[in-house]
């Protein structure tokens, strides 16, 4: 659990702010999933509170110079996660809100897995799990090549630990002492389908309990827990890690996959899956939004 | 005419990188911990803070390479072919050549000769692995002149690149004046009865297979192609006007390799009677360099005793 708060305190109205941003990303995630029939929801909505914290408190970046060199660079390592990133981006201004609604869309620079060559903002094309991590210490280790103080973040789901590169980077990272270097483990207890077994739907999570923490420490790195929908803690942990100890940092992010639509909480299947009308109306309710009149979303 | 013995690829690519970073700060040599096969230690010692070690793990190089290069830095890739091109095949795939990073791709040990290793180092389907990958420039130099040439357009060039590096001497086809320009193939010998087309370091066999066979009164027209792609289609093309047949003879696999290419271009642009020498379906056992030459007909007496049977048979 994270500790002492290092930094200014974060007052009660930014807090306040960074939760509408985050429960705003997750409106716009549920309209666009909705719009498009397409793409994925239990992922986006359990990093929504951590991507609003990133985007629009701690990130250091121009959302209308998106290619400032000397930006803070983040990575979705999840790629599947996309909308939840589009929706960020796009509440924090690098483009237009109502763009969102060409999400997965032929010709949209909004694809179904992060192009960079498609979308200025993007830091990296990721999809094709375990990679974003690599390529995040690649630039954090440029970073201190060049001279430059930028620090690399990246985000992984649990499930997405499974594969071997992961490890691969989280080996080799503390060779070059990358304290600018933070992944982000958006540990929300569920993968695309899972093993089965004597859990939720009849699935078990990708790691025992404290397996995620105990396996990056021994890698050597430096490891905060944080409960990944508390935004208080989310800042106390992010202004720690603003205070490196040569170690690469890695945050298990302990959170509920789906949060903020009561239905699809905890449920794998949730995972894509194509939103119904009458569930996409629950969903908004859930999200704290007006009814939306009959038909006009689609 | 007699070719001379070049010095070893390898070692070339130790020496020329660190020369280019004596007057680069961006370039940097990562290392899937085989600097001393590679010669990537040559740049280690000239350039101790240029040399970055990654251990073995291939596929978080190459990603971390990715990551480099969008921080404005020029990554030299520093293992064996095999374990450049296909065990991190995605990451190049997705990180590198979608993105169009900026990532040198620049292994040795490639093709037979990799010091009796066997299977699981000789990979031979790297020319079509990698010309086939969107966005991915193919290079294969011939001997120690173009290999330090094409590292050196390497460096310059703004892009992915995969330029196929050689761990033993093998014979030199050009002088110190040569110029390499990509995409561009070269006629190394002029002859009018059939079309020798050829890539890497099998250009020089192929230059002695064309010796043997002029003492069998066939002359034939040797046109060497570095650059797998961008293609030079026009001179494929001139080339197989010139004597109205082709042979493509490759230290790879003819399926989609250099075979592949020119029966491509030529049956878009000029339908041309082509054979192609080369692995025909096969893993790569361990072995000498002359026995395996021997064994898979890629030595100059094994080349010419093929054309002439394809050519009989035609």
């Amino acid at each position: 659990m994270s500790g002492t708060t290092i930094g200014s305190p974060v007052d009660a109205g930014e807090l306040d702010r960074l939760r509408e941003a985050a429960r705003r990303i997750r409106v716009e995630v549920i309209r666009a999933v909705y719009h498009a029939r397409a793409g994925h929801l239990g992922g986006p909505l359990s990093a929504a509170d951590f991507l609003a914290a990133l985007y629009f408190h701690e990130l250091r970046i121009r959302p209308d110079e998106p290619s400032w060199p000397d930006r803070d660079r983040f990575i979705l390592s999840k790629g599947h996660s996309s909308i939840g990133l589009y929706s960020a981006m796009a509440l924090r201004g690098y483009f237009p809100v109502d763009e969102l609604l060409t999400f997965d869309g032929a010709n949209s620079r909004l694809q179904g897995h992060p192009d960079m060559t498609r979308l200025p903002g993007l830091d990296m094309s990721t999809g094709s799990l375990g990679m974003g991590i690599s390529a995040a210490m690649g630039m954090a280790l440029g970073a201190r090549l060049t001279g430059r103080d930028v620090r690399a973040f990246v985000m992984l789901g649990d499930g997405e630990c499974q594969e071997g590169e992961v490890w691969e980077a989280a080996n080799a990272a503390p060779h070059y002492k990358l304290d600018n270097l933070v992944a982000i483990i958006d540990h929300n207890k569920l993968q695309q389908y899972g093993w089965p077994g004597d859990g939720p739907d009849g699935r078990i999570p990708p790691q025992v309990t404290g397996e995620m923490a105990g396996k990056w420490a021994a890698f050597g790195w430096r490891v905060l827990e944080v409960d990944g929908h508390d935004m208080a803690a989310i800042l106390d942990v992010l202004a720690q890690v603003r205070v490196g100890d040569g170690r690469p940092v890695a945050i298990v992010s302990n959170t509920v996959k789906g949060k903020g639509v009561s239905f699809m909480e905890g449920h794998y299947y949730w995972h894509t899956r194509v939103i119904k009308p009458e569930e996409y109306a629950i969903a908004m309710r859930d999200l704290g939004e007006p009814d939306p009149a009959e038909g006009a979303a689609r | 005419m007699t070719l001379e013995m070049g010095r070893p690829q390898r070692e070339i690519f130790g020496e020329t990188v660190a020369a280019l970073a004596d007057t680069d700060p961006r370039i940097y040599v990562l290392d899937g911990d085989v600097g001393s096969s590679t010669r990537a230690d040559i740049v280690e010692k000239a350039h101790p803070d240029r040399y970055l070690q990654m251990g073995i793990a291939e596929q978080n190089m190459l990603g971390v390479a990715a990551g480099m290069a969008t921080m404005g830095l020029v990554p030299f890739i520093s293992t064996f072919v095999s374990f450049a091109v296909v065990r991190p095949l995605d990451q190049v795939r997705v990180l590198i050549a979608q993105t169009g990073a900026n990532v040198k791709i620049t292994p040795s040990y490639g093709g037979l000769f990799t010091g009796q290793t066997g299977m699981s180092h000789i990979i031979v389907d790297d020319y079509a692995i990698m010309r086939a990958m969107p966005g991915m420039v193919t290079v294969s130099p011939c001997d120690d002149t173009e290999a330090a040439e094409t590292l050196r357009w390497a460096a310059a060039y703004e892009g992915p690149c995969y330029i196929r590096l050689g761990r033993d001497a093998t014979p030199r086809v050009f002088g110190d004046d040569h110029e390499f320009r990509l995409g561009k193939a070269e006629i190394v010998r002029e002859g009018g009865d059939v079309t020798l087309i050829s890539t890497g370091a099998q250009t020089a066999r192929t230059l002695q297979a064309a010796d043997l066979l002029a003492a069998e009164g066939v002359q034939a027209h040797v046109l060497h192609v570095a650059t797998l792609k961008p293609l030079d289609v026009e001179a494929i093309v001139a080339a197989a006007e010139r004597t109205g047949r082709v042979i493509t003879v490759e230290e790879g696999t003819v399926i989609g390799g250099l075979g592949g290419a020119v029966t491509e271009a030529l049956a878009e642009h000029r339908p041309t009677w082509v054979h192609r020498i080369g692995l025909r379906d096969v893993f790569v056992q361990s072995g000498p360099n002359d026995a395996l030459l021997e064994i898979y007909g890629l030595s100059g007496a094994r080349v010419a005793d093929q054309v002439l049977e394809i050519l009989r048979g035609s």
